[in-house]
């Protein structure tokens, strides 16, 4: 179960003939799949290519009526080896990941792949996780479709022009044998548009054929002296193949007029934001009629020599409008014209910066450059263009900027790490700082304040074996931290076995939160939840036992925080050898609330008992220390300005986002705090004998409250 | 309002910048179908990320009518100068569209609430530490052609909705899109859940579209400086009400305030004691021409010996937890009505709040005996989690508040007090030659806060300050100086600012 419903979406898949679609890139690009009759899909969640995952996980029923194979891979590795199943038989398929941390992971697999080459359709869309919103390293995945020669298609961020690339990707790669990357970057992903849907095929070969009819050929297998046929035959067969398909077929567009002074050479993904700077530069209209020649790479791998050529020829300059580091196409471009001796000048990266996205402002500064260098004239009387400059250097704006304060991604309202973390900050006062080695997941907010744990990240599952150098006699022990997700992607075998194997002396932390969080709640090995579809509820403990862990310890509530506290302590100081596992598991509170929260309505509505529970702080006995925020970090645990002449600082105060997680008393508690903290439980719809309980309680309260209140002078402080 | 059958050569672009969670999506979807509804081609981004883990998200619409049955291209992220609608669900991320360049003075409307989410870099400093909205009101006035800002989030919260609705309604109503209201109100319509309070959440950003109520924001209301009632409502009371009015009008509000304080913490004759030392304190002023310098010292003092008085002790915690006053307004909160209502306290006592709780000398010998501290400690430190609304639970914190009664004859009270002594003794006795560093010295006292380890670390950090006074005595700015370091006390939880702040001094 993700952490939102797709249903809506999956009736967008079912979408027929000449029907309008409309919605989100990624979807259209999952309904080009099932357009293109693709026998199997495959993937690793992750942002941007999430919801392709989720709404086929949620159209289950659907896949099945379409004969269609879905699965949740465990790893990227694991769905780029699921390709294999088009490597001997006419079968479409097609995976997906986020790139470049995924394609990394597959990288293996996706060698040997296009190594011996595919008979169906192999199509791998990569959500390049690039520039603002990415979560990861800055890379391309240009240098792996160019090392292992696979394709890579770039298309138009436009919905059409992605359904139609995804369909023609599968063509591409069974005409030239080779596996097909489709990259589309996070705003394409999450791009709003519509397109106008065909029917939904149904393999033309299914499977089920497949297994009952096998076939067998060694040359297609990576071992010599194949293997060097296999090289070969990349660049004499499929290569070739490759650039005649992207010819005939017309993938790359040529845009504006046919000839001209100067061109530009844009990578498919960057043509949107071409044509607003052109705009902008007063050479285009709003709708694409552009003064500049355009040829857009929908295929930026191979190049088609032949296009390039043509379009080069006659021009002074062109630009290569090209995103990240190294700059593959235009040294490409300068080699194809070297050799034919082609003295149109390439212009690049030295108006555009090497490093860093192609923001609006980039783009145009970059194509401005390159105008006023190749050809002024074209720029004419020169609209003014939109600059925010004398704004941003503006006093008022530049002493802004020292006040609105950061706001990155933390915990959620109510995470069961947060009290992980809580208790790790409670430790560290004990035993002084540890060095931590993170790892991928939603723990890793704990490097952000106010938790500021965390001191590397080796890339996902690698937390525990990021710390395996650290394996010495010393006064303090190597703390590694891993996620349930990492655990079952290959944190087992990279981490954990590891560390048994090696007998490695650090506590390792595995952070089971029943879902795979940080991606949107997919279900995983270990999720509680039962799940038809999946075989869910397998034990992380039994799993590290079963490579031969000793020392673990399962705690089933984290938000319990002193023993989450002393677990941790007995971790770091027990003379036990080998690794000290400590599994720390709670639910998401997103999903669980997801879960929880309408069951509860409904049964307050149908009038069953109901416990609705709340923290709260009394804001008379807070002192504006803020020391519990600076070991929760909650959402809805914020400040709040008293109207009390006798105080200077905010204090704590709780807000109605509050979802009685229990953190906040624990650690108040754990941390010897203060006793502001209280938890309300009202009970909805009581027994008739719970409501005579708390009647008579309330009596006794009342009478004891009143006798005293006769006794003395009472002012309340809030109205002091 | 635009003439929308006009045609256009640009598109309008809309920029949201809203916190994960806040429901920025709903609102593009929102906009998006507005503009399809009314024939438009509207094209929507964001780059959510992990950044939906609460984290600023930033949304981005472009929208424009087809030509002669041509889409046209619209771009994927904003150009900085050229946004038309910038809408922020908070105002701090108002601020940062600001910051962003999405905002300029040729065209963009800016749609904001004024309600704050505070940042974790805002709230977990010790002390305050809030960002100034007059910052944000600055910046805007010279990067917006028009501003359109109140507390939606109340907006919403009044209507049952969430902010989205009134961020609509704003939009609608201010008339920066080409369409008629019907239409947003069709597409909240279509939405199926909620939709009568989205309805009215819109209805009230319509109306409103014309306000801009950032100029009065402030990180906090205005002290309130009352003027002394007419009547405390008792004769006993009124005449220490004549008492007060005997002091310097400077001191008024807060010395009735602190009176109240420490006639609520002990009784009747320990608001005496507290107006007796105020007095006190008050003809030491007369005696420096406190006058001329409004009688801050007084005033100063009136505030911080009525918190050092009413210290925060275990008996305190125990009365205000067993108030009617709180049990009400617990249950109103929480709309308990007659439902049951239970609340858990979390109180985790150590051996040192048992031991304040002895009478003074026998006190004194158990805390200096290490062996017995301990002792007690095993016994008592573990955290209680004690139910004030069952009979049990009730009855043991009753039972402590009512110690009241013995408190000056206990521990704590002759620990407080001797502090006390000190801490005034060092602030009369520095009076006469540096007016100003013995009004900071009174105000040092704010440090002094928070329970068991909360409160020794402030005590330290007041008692690093106080090793200040004398390199500060001959200093005529040494009042600010010691201003300068109370705030630095504040700014982290270890006091490495102020040991910073300290060196600096030391050096001066």
């Amino acid at each position: 179960m993700a952490e939102r419903s797709f249903a809506r979406e999956v009736e967008d898949l079912r979408l027929g003939e000449g029907q309008e679609f409309r919605g989100e890139g990624i979807l259209a690009i999952t309904k080009a799949l099932l357009q293109s009759g693709v026998s199997y899909v495959g993937g690793y969640q992750g942002s941007p290519i999430s919801h392709l995952m989720d709404v086929l996980a949620d159209a289950s029923d659907y896949m099945a009526e379409l004969g269609v194979h879905f699965e949740s891979s465990a790893s990227e590795a694991t769905a780029a080896a699921m390709l294999s199943a088009s490597v001997m038989y006419p079968i479409r398929g097609a995976v997906t990941w986020k790139s470049t941390a995924g394609t990394n992971v597959a990288s293996d697999a996706l060698s040997n792949l296009s190594s011996g080459g595919v008979n169906g359709g192999a199509v791998i869309i990569i959500g390049e996780d690039y520039g603002e919103g990415s979560s990861i390293m800055q890379e391309r995945s240009h240098a792996f479709a160019m090392k292992s020669q696979i394709w890579l298609m770039d298309p138009r961020p436009d919905l059409p022009t992605m359904v139609h690339t995804v369909e023609k990707a599968f063509e591409l790669s069974e005409a030239s044998n080779t596996p097909v990357m489709v990259e589309v970057r996070i705003r394409g992903c999450h791009v709003h548009g519509r397109f106008t849907a065909k029917d939904n095929r149904k393999p033309s070969y299914t499977l089920k054929q497949a297994l009952e009819n096998p076939v067998r050929d060694v040359n297609r297998i990576v071992l010599p002296p194949a293997s060097f046929i296999h090289e070969k035959m990349k660049i004499e067969k499929r290569w070739p193949a490759a650039v005649n398909f992207v010819k005939e077929q017309k993938l790359n567009e040529f845009f504006g007029p046919e000839t001209g002074e100067v061109g530009i050479i844009c990578q498919g993904g960057m043509y949107n934001g071409v044509i607003r700077a052109l705009q902008q530069l007063g050479l285009s209209d709003a709708y694409g009629s552009t003064r500049v020649p355009l040829y857009v790479l929908n295929v930026t791998y191979p190049l088609v020599d032949d296009e390039i050529n043509t379009f080069c020829a006659g021009k002074t300059a062109v630009v290569v409008v090209e995103e990240g580091q190294p700059e593959f196409i235009e040294q490409a471009l300068n080699t194809m014209l070297r050799r034919r001796d082609l003295n149109t000048r390439v212009s690049g990266k030295d108006v555009f910066p090497m490093a860093g996205e192609y923001t609006a402002t980039v783009m145009q500064k970059g194509l401005l450059g390159f105008f006023e260098k190749h050809a002024p004239r074209l720029l004419g009387n020169r609209p003014p263009l939109p600059d925010a400059s004398p704004v941003l250097n503006s006093k008022e704006v530049q002493a802004l900027a020292s006040v609105v304060p950061p706001r990155p991604p933390g915990f959620c309202t109510g995470c069961p790490e947060r009290p992980i973390f809580a208790a790790m900050k409670l430790v560290e006062k004990e035993l002084g700082p540890h060095h931590v080695s993170a790892d991928i997941g939603c723990h890793l907010f704990s490097i952000l304040p106010p938790f500021n744990i965390g001191a590397t990240t080796m890339g996902y599952c690698l937390g525990p074996a990021a710390a395996s150098a650290s394996n010495v006699k010393a006064e303090k022990r190597v703390i590694s931290v891993m996620g349930d997700g990492g655990f079952w992607h290959n944190g087992l075998n990279s981490s954990v076995g590891n560390a048994v194997f090696n007998k490695h002396d650090g506590v390792m932390l595995i952070v089971d939160n029943y879902y795979s969080s940080a991606t949107g709640g997919q279900d995983i090995l270990s999720s509680r939840a039962e799940n038809t579809k999946r075989a869910t509820n397998n034990s992380i403990v039994d799993a590290v036992k079963g490579v031969g862990a000793k020392w673990v310890r399962q705690i089933d509530r984290t938000y319990d925080v002193v023993k989450m506290r002393d677990t941790l302590r007995e971790a770091l100081t027990t003379d036990e050898p080998g690794p000290k596992i400590i599994v720390a598991s709670s639910e998401c509170m997103l999903n669980k609330q997801r879960r929880v929260k309408p069951m509860m309505d409904k049964a307050e509505k149908v009038g069953e008992p109901v416990l609705r529970q709340r923290f709260g702080v009394d804001e008379d006995i807070c002192t504006g220390d803020h020391a519990c925020i600076r070991l929760s970090g909650c959402p809805s645990l914020s400040v709040k300005h008293l109207d009390d002449p006798l105080r200077d600082d905010p204090v704590a105060s709780i807000d109605n986002s509050c979802v009685a997680c229990g953190n906040c008393g624990d650690v108040a508690d754990a941390a010897v705090l203060c006793p502001s903290f209280y938890r309300a439980d009202v009970l909805r719809n009581p027994s008739g004998w719970e409501r005579f309980k708390s009647r008579v309680r309330r009596a006794v309260i009342s009478f004891l409250q009143r006798s005293r209140e006769k006794r003395r002078i009472m002012f309340d402080r809030a109205a002091a | 309002m635009f003439d929308s059958s006009a045609p256009r050569e640009k598109p309008i672009t809309i920029a949201i910048l809203a916190m994960g969670g806040q429901g920025g999506g709903v609102l593009t979807d929102w906009i998006v179908a507005v503009a399809e509804a009314n024939g438009w081609y509207a094209q929507s981004t964001s780059v959510p990320g992990v950044a939906q883990r609460t984290g600023a998200t930033l949304y981005y619409i472009e929208m424009l009518p087809p030509k002669d049955g041509h889409a046209p291209v619209l771009a994927l992220m904003p150009t900085p100068g050229d946004v038309d609608v910038v809408i922020a669900a908070e105002l701090m991320e108002a601020g940062r569209s600001i910051l962003r360049g999405l905002a300029t003075p040729d065209r963009t409307l800016l749609i904001t609430s004024t309600h704050r989410a505070y940042a974790v870099a805002e709230k977990e400093k010790p002390g305050e530490s809030i960002a100034d909205p007059q910052a944000v009101n600055a910046a805007a006035s010279t990067a917006v052609r028009r501003l359109i800002a109140f507390d939606m989030e109340k907006a919403a919260r009044q209507a049952g909705t969430v902010i989205s609705a009134p961020l609509l309604g704003a939009l609608a109503g201010a008339g920066a899109l080409p369409f008629p209201r019907e239409s947003f109100e069709a597409v909240i319509g279509a939405g199926g859940k909620g939709v009568e309070a989205s309805l009215k959440g819109f209805s009230e950003g319509f109306a409103r579209a014309a306000s801009n109520e950032l100029p009065e924001a402030q990180i906090k209301p205005p002290p309130r400086i009352a003027a002394l009632p007419e009547t405390l409502g008792s004769g006993e009371l009124d005449k220490r009400l004549a008492r007060l009015r005997a002091l310097p009008v400077e001191a008024h509000g807060v010395a009735l305030a602190g009176l109240k304080r420490c006639i609520d913490f002990q009784d009747m004759a320990y608001g005496d004691a507290y107006l007796a030392r105020l007095e006190g304190l008050f003809a030491q002023d007369m005696k420096q021409a406190g006058a001329s310098k409004g009688f801050a010292f007084t005033a100063t003092a009136a505030k911080y010996l009525a918190n050092a008085m009413a210290y925060d002790d275990v008996i305190g915690v125990a009365d205000r937890k067993t108030r009617a006053t709180r049990f009400a307004r617990i249950a109103s909160e929480m709309k308990a009505g007659d439902d049951p209502l239970y609340m858990t306290e979390f109180m985790h006592p150590r051996a040192e709040e048992m031991v304040s709780l002895l009478p003074a000398g026998w006190g004194r010998r158990v805390s200096a005996s290490p062996r017995w501290m301990a002792r007690i400690d095993r016994l008592v430190n573990r955290g209680r989690h004690v139910e004030t609304a069952t009979l049990r639970g009730f009855l043991q914190l009753y039972l402590v508040s009512g110690l009241r009664r013995f408190r000056r004859k206990l521990l704590r009270h002759e620990n407080e007090m001797r502090h006390l002594e000190d801490w005034l003794g060092l602030a009369v006795r520095t009076l006469p030659e540096n007016y100003d560093l013995a009004r900071a010295i009174l105000a040092a006292r704010r440090l002094v806060k928070g329970y068991s380890d909360t409160h020794a670390r402030g005590l330290s950090k007041f008692d690093r300050v106080m090793s200040a006074v004398p390199l500060l005595l001959a200093r005529d700015d040494g009042g600010q100086w010691m201003d300068r370091l109370i705030s630095a006390a504040l700014k982290d939880e270890d006091g490495s600012a102020l040991d910073g702040a300290l060196k600096t001094v030391r050096a001066l």
